[in-house]
This record gives structure tokens, sequence and C-alpha cells, in this order.
């Protein structure tokens, strides 16, 4: 992280160095070819005026030159004689440099040595010319700006370097925390979670989608768990019973028919026994989500209906019935087969518990005589959409639900102590409740004041055209 | 019949063998993918059945193989992998019936005895008839002794049904499947309620009843003067 902090900063400041000596070097440039263009322009008008009126002509231009510009500095001599100008011989160092160039000079009014720029010509009549600039200040100039570069890119290499070592230092205390957290959980600390800045930056939404993943296997490691306990006690009880009748019937059957009526019942308790395998290893493929491309757009109130006319004769029979409401427009995305299963098992729980509040005589009386049962109340099956859900719920008169087992039938493999021994596997509502939540919806229980009402809630959607589907 | 079972545990197979030669079936065991595909080319079947996980080539690539072949010999996938969307897949890769494991014999057989009345062409049969009762698949009307008989539409296919297996046991399961489309296990006998309501129809002003109850396994639709 260091590394990566230090190498972007040294990044950053080579850029910004790159950049001051473009800069600086274009400024000087600049500076004196605008001199050097000059010199050569004045030089050329001069051997110019040479050619025509004589180097006279020349010495007397070079005197009002030199009282209208205090920057040029000029020299003409004649065989080794100086004749004019404010320089008394040619600079050697102009001289070396072959005749154009750079050189220093030194004036009355300063002792300093000041740069200039100059060229040396020669006249038409042999005279030697020397035109030249004093540029001792673009040079000072030059000079700060290349110190003025210098420093500011010292500056910001500096300021690089620290910014990224600050943010690298928060960055890597925030790892190192992650790290220490999740050393804790493997440790076993299960519940500990990834703490967040709450700044809401990468690293949050880093630890936020870690924690979900960590929800997520608590969840399932919560419900293997729970189905393993589960099938400890749902099929080890009755495989034991199995056992036992079996063992009974080996030791006290006399006659082949007393074996072959503890045979029918055997196999018929493995055959419960299987059911509620069945029950619970759908219902731990439902949890694992492993169902998703199954689902097709439905329409809820065709498939419930659909569910109530098969339930239907069976209410009937038992001197019970089934209304139904069905809005319509209520389309869910749904594995058909699973919501139907769902609405069977609702309905099939409402009708458990209506038969059990039905006297004894009554229900007797209902299946004998198909003339004129006693009805109970009906129970009722609504489907209705409200807001975006779509909500299929199912009501009995029977005893209901009481508050405080409310909550517990629905948690995970929860189930209410009484109906672990009442028959059917008892993992109806589990089911349900695992296909609403395969279906990002839920299963409420709520009071129908007697009574138990039961809904389905799924997640709305629009109807779609059937585009390939049957 | 004549029955070819591509199955890998030995003992399944054997009891499964032994039982359908029983109920008068003649049954070959194939104990592996590559030797189950080998006798299902050599034909001669009336009914494959295979089971999904099988050494070697697993059971739907075996029914892939015979479908891409041209070899149309119905199948009944047998399979311990729950319903939810493994019934779909066995299904696509060409297998006409499926059936989980564990399963009671009476509903295999009753099955694969359907199955092989599929290879019959019982699609373009438009009038059923079991003894006097007579079903007009294309007018959708019922009579029994020429006394028409009112059907609601479910019991129509019901009976539709039934009478396409006439003379074959026909399961619970095989109903809600076929009927009603339902892959579940429904906790009342719904099944019962209403093949009593179709029998009160069908069978209740009349001396010979055709509908029969079959302990332990379903129901039949027969003449028994037949």
């Amino acid at each position: 992280m260091f590394g990566v902090a230090l190498l972007s900063a040294s990044a950053v400041s080579a850029l910004a160095g790159v950049l001051f000596a473009v800069l600086v070097w274009q400024a000087n440039q600049i500076l004196i070819d605008d001199v050097l263009a000059g010199i050569e322009r004045e030089a050329g008008g001069l051997v110019a005026l040479s050619v025509r009126e004589g180097d006279a002509a020349v010495a007397r231009r070079l005197e009002d030159q030199q009282r209208a510009n205090s920057a040029g500095l000029y020299h003409l001599s004649e065989n080794g004689a100086y004749r004019a100008g404010s320089l008394r011989t040619v600079p050697g160092e102009l001289l070396a440099a072959g005749g154009r160039g750079l050189f220093s000079f030194t004036s009355e009014a300063e002792p300093a040595p000041r740069l200039a720029a100059g060229r040396i010509e020669t006249l038409a009549g042999g005279g030697i010319l020397v035109v030249a600039r004093d540029i001792e200040n673009q040079r000072r100039l030059g000079s700060r700006l290349r110190w003025l570069a210098v420093a500011g890119f010292a500056l910001i290499g500096l300021a690089a370097a620290g910014s990224g070592l600050v943010v690298a230092r928060r960055v890597l205390r925030r790892v190192e925390e992650m790290a220490a957290t999740s050393r804790a959980i493997m440790a076993g600390d299960l519940a500990r979670r990834l703490p967040a800045a709450g700044s809401d930056d990468e690293l949050d939404r880093l630890a936020h989608s870690l924690n979900l993943m960590l929800d997520r296997i608590d969840e399932l490691m919560t419900g293997m768990r729970e189905v393993s306990d589960n099938i400890a006690h749902d099929l080890k009880t009755p495989l034991n019973r199995l056992r036992n009748r079996a063992e009974t019937a080996l030791r006290e059957a006399t006659s082949p028919q007393d074996l072959r009526l503890a045979l029918g019942e055997t196999i018929e308790a493995a055959d419960a026994i299987i059911k509620t395998f069945n029950a619970l290893l759908l219902i731990a493929r439902l949890e694992s989500g492993a169902v998703e491309d199954t689902k097709d757009v439905i329409d809820a109130g065709a498939l419930v209906a659909s569910v109530v006319e098969l339930y239907a004769p069976v209410a009937e029979d038992e001197g019970q019935s089934l209304v139904l409401s069905a809005e319509r427009s209520a389309t869910v995305r749904a594995n058909p087969h699973l919501l139907a299963q769902a609405v069977a098992n609702l309905i099939d729980n409402a009708l458990k518990y209506a038969r059990a509040r039905l006297p004894v005589e009554t229900h007797a009386a209902a299946v004998t005589a198909s003339g004129t049962p006693a009805r109970s109340q009906p129970i009722v099956v609504e489907v209705g959409r409200a807001g975006g859900r779509v909500c299929i719920a199912v009501a009995d008169r029977g005893p209901g639900i009481p508050a405080s087992e409310r909550q517990h039938a629905l948690t995970r493999f929860g189930r209410l102590e009484r109906s672990r021994s009442t028959p059917g596997t008892g993992l109806g509502l589990n089911l349900v409740a695992a296909v609403a939540r395969l279906h990002e919806g839920r299963l409420r229980l709520e009071d129908n004041a007697p009574g138990l009402r039961a809904v389905l809630e799924l997640p709305a959607v629009d109807p779609v055209a059937p585009v390939g589907a049957e | 019949m004549r029955l070819l079972l591509i199955e890998d545990d030995e003992e399944t197979a054997t009891f499964l063998v032994k039982a359908l030669k029983e109920s008068g079936h003649a049954a070959e065991w194939a104990g592996d993918g590559a030797a189950g595909l080998e006798s299902a080319r050599s034909g001669g079947f009336d009914v494959l059945v295979v089971d999904r996980m099988l050494p070697a080539i697993d059971g739907l690539s075996v029914i892939r193989t015979l479908r891409q072949e041209g070899i149309e010999t119905p199948v009944l996938v047998l399979s311990a992998l729950g319903e939810v969307d493994d019934r779909v897949k066995g299904l696509k890769a060409g297998g006409d019936d499926y059936l989980t494991k564990p399963f009671a014999f009476v509903e295999l057989l009753a099955r694969v005895e359907a199955l092989s009345r599929r290879s019959l062409p019982h699609e373009q049969v438009t009038r059923l008839v079991v003894g006097d009762l007579v079903l007009d698949r294309l007018s959708h009307r019922v009579t029994r002794g020429g006394e028409p008989i009112i059907l609601q539409p479910r019991e129509f296919r019901l009976l539709e049904y039934l009478m396409k297996h006439a003379g074959q046991v026909v399961t619970r399961t095989m109903l809600l499947e076929n009927v009603w489309d339902y892959h579940f296990d429904p906790q009342t006998n719904v099944i019962d309620v209403h093949v009593s309501r179709l029998r009160a129809k069908i069978d209740k002003q009349f001396d010979r009843p055709l509908l029969h109850t079959v302990r332990g396994a379903g129901y039949v639709i027969r003449d028994a003067s037949e």
C-alpha cells in the first residue's frame, strides 16, 4: 500500500518536473530568440547601409542608436582602430564563439559583469561591426524561473508523497481492521461483522457486501443445523416406531394373516417416513434457492382457482365449504408447481383445523349422509392485489394458532409442538414459508377471530404477453 | 411386454426384474449406461426404465443419445433427485415419465404399463369405448347405454384419462399429474373424492360397475365381461 502511494507520488512529481522544465526552456527560448532576431535585423540593416553609403554612415548611425537604445551595445573599428560604439573592443568571447553568441561585459556604471548577446559583421568598407544587446535582465528572469520551477517541483513531490501516505495509512488501517475481524469470525465468532466507517465509500460497500455474504452463510448454516435436528426428530421417531412394529410382529404374529397385516402396516409407515423426508428435502432445497430458472409469469387467481377446484369436493364431503374470491390481474413470477403446492398446503391446513373444530357427530353425519350435512362456516380463499404485492389468503374458523406460537411456526423449520404428533408431515406451513421466501415474498399468520388467516404475499409483476410461453 | 431396466444398484434391479416378471412382463437388466445403450439400440423393447445416476454414461445422456439416433422407445426416468426442476430436465432430455425414488412397485408398474400403451396410435382415436360407456373426444359428450351423462370439464378429463388407459391400473399420483398437472403429494385424498364423484355419475344408475378401485394401487376402468 505504501509502495503504491510512493510510486504514484513520484509519478506525479516526475510529470510536474517535466512540465516545469519545458516551461522554463520555452520561456528562455522566446526571450532570447526575440533578442537574437532583433540583433540580426539591425546588423543586416547596418551592413546594407555600409554598402549604400559607406562605413562612415554606419559610424554616424551608431552614435544615434547608442543614444536611443540603452540596451544596445555597439562597436565599430577599422584596421584595428576603434571608431564608434559603447564597446571599446571586439569581445573576445564573441570571437571565440565564431562571431555570434553570448558574452559578458562590464560597463562603467556597474562593476559586475553583465550578459549580452551579439554578432560580428564585416562592413562593405572593411570595418568590423559588433551589434549586441544587454540581456542581463532576461538572464535574471530565466534563473528566477528555474529556481521557482525547482521549488514547485519539490513542493508538489512532497505534497503528493505526503497525501499518498496519509490515504494509504487510512486505507491500510481499515483493511487491517477487516482482516482482524475476519480472523475473529474464522476463529468461531460467527456473529461478528466487518466494521463500516459510515462514509459509504468503496471500502464501506465492500464491508457491506461481505457482511451480507456472512449473513447468508450464517443463515444457511443455521438452516443446515436445523435440518439435521429436524431430520433426527422427524425421521428417527417414526423409524423407531416402524422398527418396533416389525419386531413385535416377528415376536407375536402366529398366522400368515397377522404377518401380512404387520407388513402392510410397515410399508405404510415407510411411506409416511418417505413423505416427511421428501418434504424436508424440498424445504432445504428451496431454502438454498436453487430453483431460480423455473419461474414463469403466471396468473395467481387462475392458479388458486384451480387448486380450490381440486379441494372443493373434499371440503363439501366433509360438510365444509371453500369460497373463492379472486381479483383479476394478480400476476406473479413464480414456479407454478411450487405455488400450487403452497396454496394446496394452506387449504389442506385450513381443512385440517376446521375438521378439528367440527363436532364428532356432525363430522360423521357429513361423511355418511350426503343429504344435508350441517354446514360450518366456509373457508375463505382470497386472491387480491395490494400495492406491489399479490396476497393469497386462506382463512378458516378453526382453533387457530395462539399468537405466541405464530412467529415460531414460521421460522425456518420451526414447528408447532402440537403439530409434531398430529398426522401428516406437519411441515405444511414451513414449506409454504420456504416457497414464499424463494419468491421474495413471505407468509403471514393472522388471527381470523376465531380461526387462522394465513396470507401468502408475493411481489406482483405486470402481466406480459406470453412470448414463447405455453 | 418387454422391458429394459438400466439401473446400477443390483438389489433394486433384481427386485424390479423379479416383480415385473411376476406381473407378466419380460424384463432385462443392464448395469451401466454403456451396456444399457447397447441393449436399447438392439431394439425390441416396449419400455425402457432408466436410472438417472449411472456410472460411466449417466441416464439422461443415454436417453438423449437414443433420441438422437431416432429410437423412440418410451422411457420412464427413475431418480433419487427431487422433483422441482429435475423432472423438467428429465423430460427435456427425452424421457416420457419421471418417477422419484423411493417408489412403490405398483406405481412403477402402472406407469410402465401406461407408457407401453403410448406406442399405440391412441392420440388419433376420437371415441373411447369401455363396455357401453362411450366418450367422444371431439364433441365432449359421454353416454352410457345411449343415455347422456353430464360431466364437469375436469371430470371429463379424468374419465378421458382413465378410458385412454382402460384395463390398466392408474395411480392417484398419475391422475394428479396428468389430469391436474400437479406434481406434489396432497395430504388429503383429494383424488379419491373426485373419482367417487365421477363414479356416482357413470356407475350409480347401472348394474355393472366399470370404474374399480384397486386396493393399495389406484383405479382401473374396465368392462368385466370383456
